[in-house]
């Protein structure tokens, strides 16, 4: 099953950029249905077997598409975003770093009313092991299998998938759902998904400082989780006031510490790793 | 992005919102000249540093003459203003802003956040104003007033009112407060704020409003929109290695460990400094060298790390998703070799193309030490730097 791709999902790159074309071309590899792509101005082309349309309206229309991955710079980024709503996609997955925090703000105020899930910005996307990757995550490192991982950042998500599949446990999907402030799904979003879902039966998950998306999320697994959920906190001794890489890494006015964190998931029951190297094997010993 | 007090007062003027009338100096004269133009009884010398606690650092001063303003300028400008905010390295002021004394009546506090768990920008109010807003929060919650503000609709009158009223203001002065709000609302929404503070906000013995002190930072990202804003930055308030890194698209944080790291992705970056800390040792930095890290990238990154005088050891950790190890690994040789790094190397690479990374760095010749798991990179990074350590003693 999987949650938020699969097989079935049907693919429009926004954005055919350097980027776009690039990593439109590995999903395609990867064995995901690129339908289709947008990009204004270009309708009526095909960029490397791609049908281009210059709205996603009429992408929508011509490819049946339900999903799109957005490519487009950060200053069109949002409005991309709207757009993929405005056609009435179930999904959008957002890669885009960089965008203003209030143009995010707005577009997520404007998607309450609209049937479109907002993965990202500024995220690596999604993988379901072998059957569909949307965006730029090394899909070669994952395997199918049990565990659900959620993360707001990307190569410490393909660290953590890489220690799990060399431990022999694969991954219902991998879901990354971005380092910025403002974001379309989050943990709470994704470990609710995981949780119906009934082919995951564990999920890691892998925060960071800045925010409080993982205590919200530590109260949502006492609440509401039946399954084990392995946890990893990055930047445990990052100074107050810096921002590490990510424009949501931060801590500001006293919050985001990694400690809170970790005390809020490991009073949630969450099995919480101290050292990067221990994310698979802390998942391991919960099964 | 941080601007100066006397930077978020312009802006604040022209958007409407009150402040008393000053002017900047950069010499004592100066000072003297603006402090005699504004014609106060009394005016106010203060530090321009990107800190707050400046009043207690002993940069904000009272001078009841000009002349009294020239002397106390030439005891501010130059001196070293350590406060908390500073750390203990404090920093260089070389601007004083001289502004004209006003009556006091109340102080309070007035903020806009980004509240990232409602995800709406929120005004924050407070009549502990003067105090640090994280202290009264945690000291007594129930004084501080919050409304959220709905990005289609904008600020609303109710909203005003209620943040008015609620700071104990009287209706005249909660009509002067929908214009004070309304302007600081309508700034931090146009230019791409990310933070607003008047602290305090003072009600004079007049009723007026007054925005003693401000502060505003703005989102980076939105930077790109707003040239006018960009041009506020003042490069010598900031750290010149991030500085320097900002300029070659590295994003990078000077720690005061003894470990250098370069490390691809912010998560996995942040991870590193956890793993090296897990392991006994402690990184002098924190670097992300992006997604799309490649030779001349490598090279830059390495010159920034080396640039740090305590840095013992490097530890470069790379997890190619779509970067290709063996081309990091191109990069570290030609980057090793070009700048003589003589700190102990340890080389993590993982994923695509890391057999031929490894194979590259083998055959070089030069001492690096492979590390194939992220615990064995952090292990043997801190035994390097503990070498490197007792080599010295």
């Amino acid at each position: 099953m999987a949650i938020l791709c699969d097989r079935n999902t049907r693919l429009l790159v926004q954005g055919l950029g350097r980027m776009g074309r690039f990593h439109a071309g590995l999903s395609t590899e990867y064995g995901t249905q690129v339908v289709g792509g947008v990009h204004p101005g270009k309708g009526g082309q095909v960029i490397d077997g791609i049908r281009v349309f210059d709205t996603v309206h009429e992408a929508v229309e011509e490819t049946g598409a339900n999903a799109t991955v957005i490519f487009v710079p950060p200053p069109g980024a949002a409005d991309a975003v709207l757009e993929a709503a405005g056609a009435g996609l179930e999904l959008a997955v957002c890669i885009t770093e960089g965008i203003p925090a209030l143009d995010m703000l707005r577009a997520k105020a404007a998607l309450a009313g609209s049937s479109l899930r907002l993965v990202g910005p500024n995220c690596p996307g999604l993988v379901t092991p072998e059957q569909c990757r949307i965006g730029i995550m090394p899909a070669r490192i994952t395997r199918p299998g049990p565990v659900g991982v959620v993360s707001r950042s990307g190569t410490l998500t393909y660290e953590a998938v890489d220690q799990l599949s060399r431990l022999g446990i694969g991954q219902s999907t991998c879901v990354g759902i971005g380092g910025d402030p403002v974001i379309g799904t989050s943990f709470v979003d994704a470990l609710a998904l995981f949780e119906a879902d009934p082919e995951t039966e564990a999920v890691v998950m892998i925060g960071e400082i800045g925010g409080s998306a993982e205590e919200t999320a530590a109260r949502f697994v006492q609440e509401h989780m039946t399954k084990p959920v392995a946890a990893f906190i990055a930047g445990q001794n990052a100074p107050p006031g810096k921002r590490m890489g990510h424009a949501g890494a931060i801590i500001a006015g006293g919050q985001g510490k990694a400690s809170d964190k970790i005390a809020a998931l490991e009073a949630a029951g969450v099995a919480v790793a101290r050292s990067p190297a221990e994310m698979g094997e802390t998942l391991a010993k919960l099964r | 992005m941080n601007v100066h007090e006397y930077q978020a007062k312009a802006l604040l003027r022209d958007y409407g919102v009150a402040v008393p009338h000053g002017r900047l100096a950069t010499t004592p004269a100066e000072a003297e000249d603006a402090a005699r133009s504004l014609a106060a009884p009394v005016v106010v010398v203060k530090a321009q540093v990107h800190a707050g606690g400046r009043g207690k650092a002993g940069g904000i001063k009272l001078a009841k003459s000009a002349g009294e303003a020239k002397t106390l300028a030439s005891e501010i400008l130059g001196m070293n203003l350590r406060s908390h905010q500073t750390g203990p390295e404090g920093k260089i002021v070389r601007k004083v802003y001289v502004e004209a004394g006003c009556d006091i009546a109340r102080e309070l506090y007035l903020g806009i956040v980004l509240d990232r768990a409602a995800e709406r920008l929120a005004v924050i109010a407070s009549t502990e104003g003067g105090m640090e807003i994280e202290e009264v929060a945690a000291r007594s919650p129930e004084r501080i007033l919050t409304v959220h503000i709905d990005p289609g609709l904008g600020l609303q009158p109710w909203q005003v009112r209620r943040v008015g009223f609620g700071l104990g203001l009287d209706a005249e002065q909660v009509g002067r407060l929908q214009d004070f709000l309304a302007g600081l609302y309508r700034l931090f929404v146009e230019k791409d704020a990310s933070l607003a503070e008047i602290n305090p906000l003072v009600v004079t013995g007049d009723g007026e409003l007054l925005a003693l002190d401000a502060k505003l930072n703005f989102d980076d990202n939105a930077l790109y929109r707003h040239p006018d804003v960009r041009e506020l930055r003042d490069p010598e308030e900031e750290d010149p290695r991030e500085r320097e890194a900002k300029e070659i698209d590295l994003a990078y944080v000077g720690l005061d460990g003894d470990i250098g790291c370069m490390v691809n992705g912010a998560g996995l970056a942040m991870a590193t400094l956890d793993m090296i800390q897990v392991c006994g040792g402690s990184p002098a930095n924190f670097l992300d060298a992006g997604g799309g890290a490649d030779k001349e990238k490598v090279a830059q990154a390495f010159k920034l790390i080396l640039r740090d005088q305590n840095v013992k050891a490097i530890l470069v950790n790379i997890f190619g998703g779509i970067v290709r190890c063996d081309l990091i690994a191109e990069g570290v040789v030609a980057a090793a070799e070009e700048l003589g790094v003589e700190v102990p190397l340890v080389v993590r690479l993982q994923g695509t193309n890391a057999a031929e990374g490894r194979e590259i760095l083998a055959a070089s010749g030069l001492d690096i030490t492979p590390a194939e798991t992220l615990g064995e990179a952090g292990q043997k990074a801190v035994a390097a730097a503990r070498g490197r350590e007792a080599g010295e003693a």
